[in-house]
């Protein structure tokens, strides 16, 4: 698919987010509310709200923790995919899906681009309440990053989008074989939860559980980025992450396309 | 060389089948019974370019799952078929921007948009010259007198109004192949007249080869001179549209209107009366017969009116879809049981 067509339908479909733009408003702001409680439950599990306090568990002080939760937010506003499983399934189920595959266009190319549109919209929507809620958390940061530092993590910001959007994609061309695909995103999001680091750093995880842990893609998903920003990784063990999120975003890419071309050949052209 | 060439096409689909009831759900969960759907058995025919071909047949008689077949949805159990020269389910780009599917059931613009905007991302998938796309969609527009309504959200469009929103976006690259699937179902009689005019005013224009399912037989009649009537996935007539008459039909009708207002008790006898207003009747008579019951009728009684019509292709059809001789196929269904 050439750039022009990858452009038109970025444009088209941030003309149909942009439909429904008060909803989504709402959607968007709403989601600034967890981090609030954030803030207020890891100060209590410390006992301080005062952001240079130097007690730490498992070597996260009260300000890294914030700083960990608001950046693993910034993360996951990259990698998660509202939506995208379950809309796949759904476009299986009730035949949607036909339109793109008798014009031609490349399914998968298609709904990254609408998925760009959808992040587009959001960011700009989302931009403000970000820009606010890391000002009024500046001093639990130390100060800005050096340059490599903040290139690799958008580096890393950018790489999971696209591991979050094709590991969502993945669950939903299952629909080719089980036409409701609404257990797997649940499990998923339990999954996800653990395993991307949203519910804990990922270094607070028994040696052995870490290990095999951060084997997976989901670190990528929230963890990674936070991680480099907050300068827990070496500069050489950072770009090694980097070097590795591309890695699986290749295999993930890969492994859509195989799925896409098995799914077809025994898709059965549903809903009329 | 043919515009579609199908031979021994076999589609073929493997469906569970659950038993019914509580008990049922639980025997299902340790022993599943599949049922093997046979919904395209050896089709075969061939369409020369410019043709615009009838595909009738009831529900579930397999039309929609060759036009999936020929369209690239989905692949055959067996059998070959290729449209334009090339075989659709290879899905290559280049037959993709040959030729367009429409589905009456289906929408296919973006809901929320107006058309215009659906109409624009079509014209840089397929590829159109700037000119050229706004040539062919002022064309069309006009035609199908919707030009005030492009820019208008789909959703807020009236059902006949997205379906010619609809034709537009399948037109706009010039295909040369036109599946059409229900075109004018759920429309008014209105836009249905407006979607036919259309059909067959584009298709003699650009001599398009469309293949045509429809459950309208005004339809059919309007637009095809030729029909392929499929019956649990088999081809049980292939020919002109007239033949079907000749064919299926044993019966025509015989239009009567006396003179002075009488009207003769014993008609039953001369055939069948399917229509009584006084003083005009109208007769189901065999069609070989129809010289000596004229003769006799119109040497017994004074007629101020006579004529003689062929019985309607829809009830022609409808007839023949629920006749013995349409059912007396194979079993279309192979039951097999699986854990």
């Amino acid at each position: 698919m050439t750039w022009r067509i990858s452009w038109y339908i970025l444009k088209t479909s941030l003309a149909e987010r942009l439909a429904y733009r008060a909803d989504f408003m709402f959607a968007t702001l709403v989601r600034f509310l967890p981090i609030i409680t954030q803030v207020f439950l890891w100060g209590a599990i410390y006992g301080t709200f005062d952001g240079n306090d130097e007690r730490s568990l498992n070597g996260y002080r009260y300000g890294d923790m914030v700083a960990y939760n608001l950046l693993v937010m910034l993360s996951r506003a990259f990698s998660s995919m509202p939506g995208l499983t379950t809309g796949i399934a759904r476009d299986v189920r009730d035949g949607a899906i036909k339109k793109f595959l008798t014009q031609p266009i490349d399914l998968l190319d298609y709904l990254l681009w609408s998925r760009v549109a959808h992040k587009l919209v959001y960011y700009g929507i989302a931009a403000g309440p970000f820009a606010l809620v890391f000002w009024l958390c500046r001093d639990y940061f130390h100060g800005w990053p050096r340059w490599d530092v903040l290139l690799a993590m958008v580096l890393s910001l950018g790489l999971s989008f696209l591991v979050g959007f094709l590991i969502e994609s993945l669950m939903g061309l299952c629909a080719f074989w089980y036409l409701e695909v609404s257990s797997l995103v649940f499990v998923y999001m339990l999954l996800n939860y653990f395993l991307s680091g949203h519910m804990l750093p990922l270094d607070w995880l028994p040696p052995a559980i870490s290990s095999a842990v951060l084997w997976l893609p989901f670190k990528y998903l929230a963890y990674v980025p936070a991680a480099i920003l907050l300068g827990r990784y070496s500069p050489a063990a950072m770009w090694q992450e980097v070097g590795l999120e591309l890695v699986w975003v290749l295999l993930l890419w890969r492994f859509n396309r195989w799925v896409l071309e098995r799914g077809l050949q025994r898709y059965s052209a549903y809903g009329g | 060389m043919a515009a579609i060439i199908v031979e021994n096409l076999q589609k073929s689909y493997r469906v569970f089948r659950k038993p019914s009831g509580f008990r049922g759900t639980l025997q299902s969960l340790f022993h599943r019974e599949f049922t093997t759907v046979h919904a395209v058995r050896n089709v075969g025919f061939r369409i020369e370019p410019g043709e615009i071909v009838a595909f009738l047949g009831p529900n579930g008689a397999g039309k929609t799952t060759t036009l999936k077949l020929l369209a690239g949805l989905v692949y055959p159990t067996a059998g070959t078929a290729t449209v334009l020269g090339h075989v659709p389910w290879l899905r290559e780009t280049a037959y993709r921007r040959r030729f367009s599917l429409v589905m009456g059931q289906k929408n296919q613009l973006w809901w929320d948009l107006p058309a215009i905007e659906s109409f624009q991302l079509h014209r840089e998938i397929y590829r159109i010259e700037p000119d050229h796309y706004q040539r062919r969609l002022d064309e069309l527009t006009s035609l199908l007198e919707v030009t005030k309504l492009i820019r208008q959200p789909v959703r807020e469009l009236s059902l006949g109004e997205r379906m010619r929103m609809e034709l537009i976006a399948a037109l706009l690259h010039d295909p040369e192949v036109l599946f059409l699937d229900e075109p004018t179902i759920g429309l008014d009689v209105v836009s249905q007249r407006k979607v036919q005019e259309f059909l067959r005013y584009y298709q003699a224009e650009r001599k398009m080869t469309v293949l045509l399912t429809s459950h309208y037989m005004k339809d059919v009649e309007a637009l095809c001179r030729r029909a392929i009537i499929i019956s649990h996935g088999q081809i049980r007539h292939d020919g002109p549209l007239e033949e079907i008459l000749d064919r299926f039909s044993s019966q025509k009708w015989i239009q009567l209107q006396f003179a002075n207002g009488a009207m003769p008790e014993d008609l039953e006898r001369f055939g069948k009366v399917t229509e009584l207003k006084p003083p005009r009747v109208k007769l189901e008579v065999p069609r070989t017969q129809i010289p000596e019951i004229l003769s006799a009728l119109l040497s017994r009684y004074a007629i101020e009116d006579v004529g003689v019509q062929e019985r309607p292709l829809e009830e022609v059809i409808a007839e023949f879809f629920t006749s013995d001789d349409c059912a007396e196929d194979l079993p279309t269904r192979d039951t097999v049981g699986a854990k």
